[in-house]
């Protein structure tokens, strides 16, 4: 129950309780968006390149990858689980389609290969979370190590190029005026959303997130659901390997996606979702990942340095997150 | 006892009102207790009970125009701290004990005693122990508390209350989880403390305790108090009248207006066994006839209903539905079979406390109304919440409330509603009536009774046995992970808490045909 002591005249309590779980649906969806706008003011302000059309393409296309990590990130958080490997599995999954696509008459198999490679590994680390039981951070953790050295041993610890990338229009290319890039971002989190809120798959992955011991007596596949999350995080990383690539004709198994789970997860988390699982939605994960680009690119405009750019943006994420903490427990009261 | 002119209460609580956002939980409610007295709270849930208790407590503040008095002085209760200083000590239906750490670590947490900066150890158990002795514990300072039974939990959180010097002591159900013989060594333990001149507040559903315990009782009802009784006036018609404002007559309902036609066999289960709890256990239920799994704590009933239901893993035994052998090996193939399960313990594994009404009652069935391979028919979900809302009399502002925010009639309600619309021919309900006010209680007596009466099969865990008496048609009672013996309720067999009592303790072995 609340605590506040507040005499506002109300009608009905059913009336008010109604009511008070409308607006904290409300600002648990809107989130962090506010903070998003805040972030655009200042930077424009300080720099006045902020807002263009140029400029705010390039956001987009750099959050573009992040947005599909943390989408897949999403799913898996919902479930109360995190995964660390999805920028090792990034590496993995890019170094299987350059290669793929540098063999002749069979480069189309580019991109189903690269993405079935992050789809390989991610049902890896769910069999073992969903049937041999183990604890989610220890295997992504032990994941994040194996895949990058698989990354390594794939291009035998070399760059691989592809100047002729037949998926190169992804990284580059634009449709009327869209980049490619943001067109498939948007489409994950489009997808992403349909699944979590329109599909029993949805309801059940917030069911096994909020009581897993209750889903398990409700008659829901526990572990086929661990499964699925963990599944889609490593193919949406192998889709963020495909659109990587796009953009740098090549791919290289020690840097490529070196920290992007990082990223991945702090859009996550600055979009509402709960650590431990069951509360959360695909719209606070976008606007927690454009708050990232709009931070990274914003402090580059107006010169901030590098180290100084790390800095500041641990300072808002967490920042951010306590801002918002602070906001849902008043707005519950 | 007994009220003399001179003498101050060592508590008053005067005018307390409280609202939540426009919300009345209290509208001036009044309360005293003396020294030397236990006095018992009583009203249904959502009554208000909780709320004046956190306000002692100073988890809440009250809204101002009330006033509090101990030993006769105005105090401000601002925090948990204040209440402590005072020496109010409220023991909650959740334990607050740290499982990780010793009795002697949990009854000093917060004021550990040092010794040169370190935290002094030895101190500590010295100064736990008395206190231990004193209460009758049988374990030492040392032990985990993690290592410690319910009841043996509780007596940490009543030691930690009395080495903080508390005189007034509130107990929010503590029976709940207990067996009747922890029970008994409870009240002593109560009866105790009261003649050591504390004053205790004991919340409590449970009739038979206000007799044995109470001496005095006060009701709440609807945020108001309605008025106080004093042991000589007490009489269980007069506080049920108090606390539900009407008269509940023929609170169980057994067979009114729709006496049980029994049916064909509908579950049979023969020779359990999980190979620690339950031994070897039969039990045969029968469409329309509602049988209770009785028995003490611990002896194998809800292990049995369990296993029946494919949540744990069974070693032997068969199992027939409707005269079919079955396999049942997960819930989800218990539910797809139309068998349902209701837990014991709804928040820790029924409820989905963050997610609203509207989930939790379609739950288990979105996957058959889905189309398309699992795409949500949300117009057909809305439908169902809506008929469940009504059917079940469910006391909700609307289907999108998360379900934590209701009280705990309103839960279990919620939580049938979900196993009911999966339309179960075998319904198996752990004690369906725990910590549920009496006016849901009431309702769910006679839900189980119309489901029997439309021919389904239940089976009722019970730790209540006037409950158990007043609802089954037959009574299983269990014993030791066996099934002890059988009651028809024939006369030779009669279901009486006697009867019952005997072959749950051992006492007398025999079974009915």
């Amino acid at each position: 129950m609340s605590e506040k002591v507040e005499t506002a005249p109300a009608a009905s309590p059913a009336k008010a309780s109604e009511h008070r779980a409308k607006i904290q649906s409300f600002v648990r969806t809107v989130g962090m968006a506010p903070i998003l706008i805040l972030l655009g003011i200042i930077f424009q302000t300080l720099s006045d390149r902020f807002i263009s059309v140029q400029n705010l393409s390039i956001v987009a296309q750099q959050a573009s990858v992040n947005m599909v990590l943390a989408a897949g990130m999403t799913f898996v958080i919902l479930t109360g689980g995190i995964d660390l490997s999805v920028g090792s599995i990034l590496a993995a999954a890019a170094m299987v389609a350059l290669i793929m696509s540098n063999v002749p008459d069979l480069a189309f198999l580019a991109i189903p290969l690269g993405i079935g490679a992050g789809l390989f590994f991610g049902v890896l680390n769910g069999a073992m979370i969903a049937f041999l039981r183990l604890p989610p951070f220890i295997v992504t953790l032990g994941a994040l190590t194996a895949v990058r050295g698989v990354a390594r041993l794939l291009g035998a610890d070399k760059t691989v190029f592809n100047a002729k990338l037949p998926f190169a229009v992804i990284g580059n290319g634009s449709i009327f005026g869209v980049p490619w890039l943001v067109v498939i971002a948007f489409a994950v989190i489009l997808v992403s959303w349909f699944i979590l809120r329109r599909t029993v798959l949805g309801v059940h992955i917030y069911a096994v997130g909020g009581n897993a011991d209750a889903a398990r007596l409700s008659g829901i596949k526990v572990p086929l659901v661990l499964l699925f999350v963990y599944g889609i995080s490593g193919a949406f990383s192998g889709l963020g390997a495909i659109m990587q690539a796009a953009r740098l004709y090549a791919a290289n198994g020690l840097q490529l996606g070196q920290s992007y789970e990082l990223d991945a997860i702090a859009a996550v988390i600055l979009g509402g979702t709960s650590f431990v699982g069951g509360i959360g939605s695909i719209w606070g994960t976008l606007v927690g990942a454009l708050i990232i680009a709009v931070l990274s690119n914003g402090l580059v405009l107006i010169g901030i340095s590098d180290i100084w750019q790390f800095i500041i943006k641990g300072l808002v994420i967490i920042g951010a997150v306590a801002l918002d903490r602070y906001r849902l427990s008043s707005s519950a009261r | 006892m007994t009220e003399t002119a001179e003498r101050t209460p060592i508590l008053e609580m005067r005018e307390i009102r409280k609202t939540f956002i426009g919300v009345k939980a209290l509208a001036g409610v009044d309360l005293n207790a003396w020294e030397g007295e236990i006095h018992a709270l009583m009203g249904e849930n959502g009554a208000g009970k909780s709320t004046l208790m956190k306000i002692l407590a100073g988890a809440y503040r009250a809204d101002p125009g009330g006033e509090i008095r101990i030993d006769g002085h105005p105090v401000v209760i601002d925090g948990p701290l204040a209440a402590k200083r005072l020496g109010v000590a409220v023991i909650y239906q959740e334990l607050s004990l740290s499982p990780n750490l010793t009795v002697a670590e949990n009854i000093y947490l917060g004021r550990e005693p040092t010794a040169s900066g370190m935290i002094d150890r030895a101190a500590m158990e010295k100064g736990a122990a008395p206190v231990l002795e004193r209460l009758g514990a049988d374990f030492t300072p040392r032990t985990l508390v993690g290592d410690l039974s319910i009841a043996e939990r509780q007596l940490v959180e009543i030691a930690r209350a009395v080495h903080a010097h508390a005189r007034i002591l509130v107990m929010d159900e503590p029976t709940t989880a207990l067996s009747s013989r922890e029970t008994d060594r409870l009240f002593d333990l109560i009866r105790q403390l009261r003649g050591e001149g504390l004053a205790i507040i004991y919340i409590s559903h449970r009739m038979n305790e206000i007799y044995e315990l109470a001496d005095r009782v006060s009701v709440l009802r609807d945020g108001a108090y309605v008025g106080t009784l004093t042991r000589a006036e007490l009489s269980a018609d007069r506080l049920v009248k108090m606390m539900v404002g009407r008269d509940i007559s023929g609170f169980y309902t057994k067979g009114v207006g729709n006496p049980h036609r029994y049916g064909p066999v509908a579950l049979d289960v023969r020779d359990f066994s999980d190979g620690r709890r339950v031994k070897k256990a039969s039990l045969t239920v029968r469409h329309g006839e509602v049988v209770a799994l009785a028995g003490l704590v611990g002896s194998g009933r809800t292990e049995l209903a369990r296993l029946i239901f494919g949540a744990e893993r069974r070693l032997s035994g068969t199992m027939t539905l409707e005269g079919r052998p079955v396999e049942i090996h997960s819930p989800g193939a218990a539910i797809a079979t139309g068998l349902a399960y209701l837990t014991e313990d709804r928040k820790a594994q029924g409820l989905f406390l963050d997610m609203s009404v509207h989930d939790n009652v379609n739950l288990a069935v979105f996957g058959r109304d889905s189309s398309m391979g699992g795409v949500l028919d949300l117009a057909r979900a809305g439908e169902r919440v809506k008929a469940a809302i009504a059917a079940l009399k469910i006391r909700v502002a609307g289907p999108g409330v998360e379900v934590g925010t209701l009280s705990g009639g309103n839960q279990q309600k919620v939580l049938l509603s979900r196993l009911l619309e999966t339309q179960p021919e075998v319904l198996l309900l752990d004690e369906p009536t725990r910590g549920v006010d009496i006016g849901a209680k009431s309702e769910i007596y006679r839900l189980i009774d119309e489901l029997a009466a439309r021919g389904v099969a239940v089976l009722v865990i019970s730790s209540e046995l006037p409950e158990v008496v007043g609802i089954a048609d037959r009574v299983v009672v269990m014993r030791d992970g066996i099934v002890a013996g059988e009651l028809d309720g024939s006369e030779a067999h009669p279901i009486t808490q006697e009867t019952i009592m005997e072959l749950a303790t051992g006492a007398k072995t025999h079974a009915a045909a």
